[in-house]
């Protein structure tokens, strides 16, 4: 309780000042601690498209092949075509535009660095963190020969994988809703007398999907 | 009610015919209560007669047991397992504008990380001028803001891009809470690493088994988001990032890292995987755009839905919803009975924050016709929310996020309500 009764005797009008010359100065106020290097080892992890972040290390095809059937096929399938709800890591290629597109690492994704930063921060599911950098280049390559972008001969390392394109690449766009949506659906909207007639077009009731009602 | 009801297992029309038949029941020994006198009154009920529990015989307060069944819903054949899954917000059984902290839906990708907060650290690095590690007892030394905004997943009411599918605004808009957070300004922590030139990207990071990673502009951390530690005025809850989540307001859920253990510093976007293969929009040509962070105004009718049936009758009735934006607050919410032919500004009820649920009500005398009930925000900006034919025309069928089309229920003359679309 006292330590209590110090803090009440602490006048607003200091801490109102004190956070104040703070958020003015941009000064510090000598929270936390440097990180260590092995700290900052531990834990920056992450791979960008121009290779930045990537460690020295280097796999192949066939190495790849192997780990993907013992750690990955069992949720992606044995060429990268998904089961059930799981995810497709191959084909794919030209269905963009299609009802349904199947959107690969080869049809879809713009970048590899992803591929190798994403298998090696969560993959495999369960066990994350658990791959070695070798194997993480192996896998990569061998997600690159599922989708034909490499032959089985293919190696991958920290010097060649910047350099690797994928075929969408191209196909982002930044937001556009500022000038495609904002000014398009910021009209005066219509009050009365707005349809000549309505029909029913669809029901969710024709398909059934909704999970039963909960009991009350 | 109890199991002793022998609806366990009941389908869901065999529920609101249920729920009908028993508001025709309440309605009847109502009237007849004027002679015969209502049970309710006469009989001397057990809590009339008897103690309750004594203070202190719950310590953490739960609600009533009649409430049980206001909870978070899954849908099974939504995704593969619970543990890269995503339940839902009851927001039919909801009013205000506060989401309750045990009711907010939840999205992981490896499960809930149960994280010790006295292991867990907050890491500062990439281009600044001291990387920084801080523990949380750090992070609470620096001044603290209280603030109000909406999370919504950008695939809230993703399902219904191609036409109707689920019957209940649970499942079509729940991927939405409302809450007080209480946190750092994270521009605090960021000037106490001391920004680099070139500094223009973040990347946040989650302690989790799935290390979830964002990219996010430093214009944006810079102006308004927080490093929460509380949620309506307490801890956060396993399920909501506890110890530490990012919030960004108005911007779509994924952003908002959860078991936040580090921020990047950096020049350029990282590409991740949330940003390239997941929460991007496949547009009808094939394009795709990529960092469509703003979460479009939006708004739905919480009751009557088809989850929350007219069970009362012709006569007065309540039309009640929320509506929210992304980019400030909302002006005005439109009701229509008649599938939009006439419109009827509704009344906003609550406080009108920035990038935070608005409640509104409609109030009106039901002749017991089949109606067409939409809502329609328009948010500070002068934005009025689309119809999905009208967002279908610019972004295709194939788009999965950012669905802020209006949302039709058609009730029918027993009250029921159904997911519909209509010309």
């Amino acid at each position: 309780m006292s330590r209590f009764r110090d803090l009440a005797a602490l006048s607003l009008g200091v801490i109102l000042a004190a956070s104040a010359a703070f958020a003015q100065q941009g000064g510090k106020l000598g929270l936390g601690r440097p990180a260590s290097p092995d700290e900052l080892a531990a834990w920056d992890i992450d791979v960008r498209p121009d290779g930045l972040g990537l460690p020295e290390g280097r796999g192949d095809v066939l190495t790849g092949e192997e780990l993907y059937t013992g750690l990955c096929a069992a949720c992606h399938g044995d060429f990268g075509e998904g089961t059930g709800r799981l995810p497709a890591l191959a084909g794919g290629e030209g269905t963009l535009t299609d009802e349904f597109p199947v959107k690969t690492v080869g049809s879809f994704w713009p970048y590899l660095s992803t591929v190798w930063d994403y298998v090696h921060r969560t993959m495999p599911y369960g066990n994350s963190q658990s791959l070695s950098d070798d194997e993480v280049y192996a896998l990569t390559a061998y997600i690159l020969y599922l989708n034909d972008l490499v032959d089985e001969d293919f190696v991958l390392t920290r010097e060649n994988l910047p350099a690797i394109r994928l075929p969408n690449e191209g196909g982002f766009i930044p937001d556009d809703r500022a000038g495609t949506e904002l000014p398009a659906f910021s009209a005066e909207p219509c009050m009365e007398n707005c349809k000549d007639r309505v029909e029913i077009t669809a029901r969710a009731g024709a398909l059934d999907v909704t999970p039963e009602a909960e009991e009350r | 009610m109890s199991d002793s009801d022998g609806r366990r297992g009941a389908t869901r029309r065999g529920f609101i015919k249920g729920a009908l038949a028993a508001g025709a029941g309440a309605a009847s020994a109502g009237a007849a209560g004027a002679e015969a006198g209502d049970p309710a009154i006469t009989e001397l009920q057990p809590w009339m007669r008897a103690f309750g529990p004594g203070v202190d015989a719950s310590p953490y307060g739960l609600p009533s047991e009649h409430e049980s069944h206001v909870r978070r819903r899954y849908v099974e054949w939504l995704r593969p397992d619970t543990i890269s899954a995503v339940n839902f917000t009851p927001i039919h059984q909801l009013d205000g504008i506060i989401t309750p902290n045990g009711l907010c839906f939840e999205r992981h990708h490896s499960g809930v990380a149960l994280i010790d907060p006295g292991r867990h650290r907050l890491m500062i690095n990439g281009l600044v001028d001291t990387p920084l590690v801080f523990t949380m007892e750090d992070l609470k030394r620096f001044p603290r803001e209280n603030r109000i905004y909406f999370l919504e997943c950008a695939a809230n009411s993703g399902m219904e891009w191609r036409g109707p599918q689920l019957n209940g605004c649970q499942f079509t808009h729940g991927m939405i809470h409302n809450l007080m957070y209480t946190g750092i300004p994270l521009r605090h922590v960021l000037d106490e690493a001391g920004l680099k030139p070139g500094a223009k990207w973040l990347l946040a990071e989650s302690a989790d088994a799935a290390a979830m990673t964002r990219s996010i502009p430093l214009e944006k951390a810079l102006d308004d988001c927080l490093l929460a530690f509380a949620m309506n005025g307490e801890a956060l809850r396993p399920e909501q990032g506890y110890p530490l989540r990012l919030v960004v307001p108005g911007w779509e859920g994924n952003m908002w890292i959860k078991w936040l253990r580090r921020i990047e510093v950096g020049d350029r976007p990282w590409h991740q995987r949330e940003e390239t293969s997941k929460y991007t929009d496949l547009l009808g040509d094939g394009r795709t755009r990529r960092f469509t962070f703003e979460m479009d105004a939006k708004s739905v009718i919480t009751s009557p839905s088809p989850q929350a049936p007219i069970t009362h009758g012709p006569g007065p009735t309540i039309i009640t919803g929320i509506a929210w934006s992304g980019r400030g607050t909302i002006a005005r919410v439109d009701v229509t009975l008649d599938g939009g032919v006439n419109w009827h500004t509704a009344r906003l009820s609550g406080p009108s924050f920035d990038k935070s649920l608005h409640r509104f009500y409609f109030e009106f005398d039901w002749d017991g016709r089949p109606m067409l009930l939409q809502s329609r925000a328009i948010d500070s900006t002068g934005y009025v929310q689309p119809t999905k034919d009208a967002l279908r025309a610019v972004r295709g069928v194939s788009s999965g996020y950012h669905n802020n089309g209006i949302q039709t229920w058609a009730i029918d003359s027993e009250g029921r309500a159904e997911n519909v679309e209509i010309s």
